[in-house]
């Protein structure tokens, strides 16, 4: 995955964490968890990430 | 000087030769604990019938000519993380109220053959997540050169206990530093050995791929006893002889590591790293090319290992942990398993990396922690023109090397303008923590024990 789908990925994951959150009464849980997904962009931006070749569909094509 | 001012070598020949008795060394523990524990709030358990117990037994023990090694009858303590038999394991926390260890965990046992008295168990930061010692259920441990600032943590009553007489050592955990960060900030020498070397069994987990236990210590040659010991060598030879400074090859880890510093731990660290060079040892400079990545990798194995752990507490008694720690333990239940799998590989490509950095030479060395000991209660700092968050830079310089496994030790390394200590740290290769020792050994020479 790119950096950008990378960031994507994380920016949904962290919506969800952050009202699942709220929904338990954690509030004071965001600014971690924000904290958090950033380390989890950077951890997935770095260049020993193996990911699966990105092979055109035909589609693509 | 005075028998509580002497590291455990120095006093080990006069043990033997009963010209000291294990209870007078007892007795001026006791009374050190006794004068001091108030007010710096080092120990939640105080052992002292049954130290004077067990120092009674080590005389006579000694008298009739069973003289098990240099650690007979010498009074120590354990954070209160490691199980001692019949004696309650707290982890400073309310969740293990009432909960008393059946058995010794087999570093204490090894302790325990070699003739170690124990005077109590330390307080630490809770369940050893955090780095200042604060968050504990029975209150802050207090830094003994300024009882408003921490004691650095987690281990941070083993550390306030070594500095001021409450015992000649304490054992420590180190999960992203917290033998090494309370050693630095409190003036004395912390070894986190090779990960593996020592069991953890016994010990509550933070992090189970990460944990290591440790001794703190007064001096190198102390570190090298207990350590020895805790491997199962109940009378181990003393460190050899040191290697001269100028057979020595060290790598300064410069970016990322002297990058973020505060002024006065950079000048006294550059001032030490000076008289290294002018006894003769030769520095050059290594670097760590995923460096920016460590913490990023610590956050995702460490967090979720803490979390699987106290998942049962966390659902059905959260409100017994301190806030903040239960906050980091719900923290670590969101991280996602993918997540948890790349920083397993990051770990090793950074193994890599620093194995590569210490091709042909001794040692690395860089700072401990990248400042002083820090107010209780306060949350974040500002170095250069930037704000980072305590925790962060407590845990930057040292987390690397619980991630990789190489043996690191803080040895003290002066003082500050403000008089706060400052430590320096030495990595060694993997699986050679007794070269590490002997390196640490002639850099203590050169600066002195001047914690």
């Amino acid at each position: 995955m790119t950096d950008e789908g990378n960031r994507v990925a994380v920016e949904a994951w962290l919506r969800a964490a952050l009202e699942d959150a709220e929904r338990r009464g954690l509030p004071e849980l965001k600014p971690l968890l924000e904290g958090l997904a950033q380390a989890t962009i950077t951890l997935r931006a770095a260049d020993w990430n193996d990911t699966v070749p990105h092979a055109p569909r035909p589609a693509d094509q | 000087m005075t028998m509580l001012d002497c590291a455990i070598t120095d006093l080990a020949a006069r043990l033997s030769s009963r010209g000291i008795s294990s209870v007078e060394m007892t007795d001026a523990c006791l009374t050190q604990i006794a004068r001091n524990n108030g007010r710096l709030n080092a120990f939640i358990t105080i052992l002292a019938d049954q130290a004077r117990a067990d120092a009674r037994r080590a005389d006579e023990e000694i008298a009739s000519g069973h003289y098990r090694g240099p650690l007979h009858g010498v009074p120590l303590s354990l954070k209160d993380l490691i199980d001692l038999a019949g004696v309650p394991t707290t982890a400073a926390s309310r969740v293990l109220e009432h909960h008393v260890a059946d058995a010794d965990a087999p570093i204490t046992a090894r302790l325990r053959t070699a003739g170690a008295v124990f005077l109590g168990k330390c307080n630490l930061h809770e369940f050893a997540f955090g780095t200042t010692s604060e968050d504990s259920a029975f209150g802050p441990v207090r830094n003994p050169w300024d009882p408003t600032r921490s004691a650095g943590g987690s281990s941070g009553g083993s550390a306030a206990a070594v500095v001021t007489g409450m015992g000649y050592a304490s054992i420590g955990t180190d999960t992203g530093g917290s033998i090494r960060i309370p050693a630095a900030v409190c003036g004395c020498v912390g070894l986190k050995p090779t990960s593996g070397e020592l069991p953890c069994e016994g010990i509550i987990p933070l992090s189970r791929t990460l944990d290591h236990v440790g001794p703190l210590a007064r001096t190198v040659a102390d570190a090298w006893l207990l350590f020895h010991v805790m491997t199962g060598i109940p009378n181990p030879p003393l460190l050899p002889v040191r290697r001269p400074a100028p057979s020595l090859r060290i790598g300064l880890l410069r970016p990322y590591f002297m990058d973020v510093l505060s002024d006065d731990v950079r000048e006294q660290f550059e001032l030490e790293l000076e008289r290294l060079a002018m006894a003769g040892v030769t520095v050059v400079e290594r670097a760590v090319p995923h460096a920016s990545d460590i913490a990023a990798v610590y956050l995702h194995l460490q967090l979720p290992e803490a979390s699987a752990y106290h998942a049962p507490v966390l659902q059905t008694r959260p409100e017994d942990y301190t806030p903040p720690v239960r906050l980091r333990l719900e923290m670590g239940r969101y991280v996602l398993a993918e997540d948890y799998s790349r920083a397993q590989v990051g770990a090793e490509v950074l193994r890599r990396e620093v194995d590569a950095a210490l091709d042909g030479l001794d040692g690395l060395v860089l700072p401990t922690v990248p400042i002083t000991a820090q107010p209780i209660g306060s949350t974040g700092l500002t170095i250069g023109d930037r704000s980072y968050p305590v925790r962060a830079l407590m845990l930057r310089l040292t987390q690397l090397f619980d991630i990789t496994g190489h043996p690191a030790i803080s040895v003290p390394c002066g003082r500050s303008r403000d008089n706060l200590p400052v430590g320096l740290q030495l990595v060694g290769r993997h699986g050679r923590t007794e070269d590490l020792l002997t390196l640490a050994a002639t850099c203590e020479d050169v600066i002195g024990q001047r914690g």
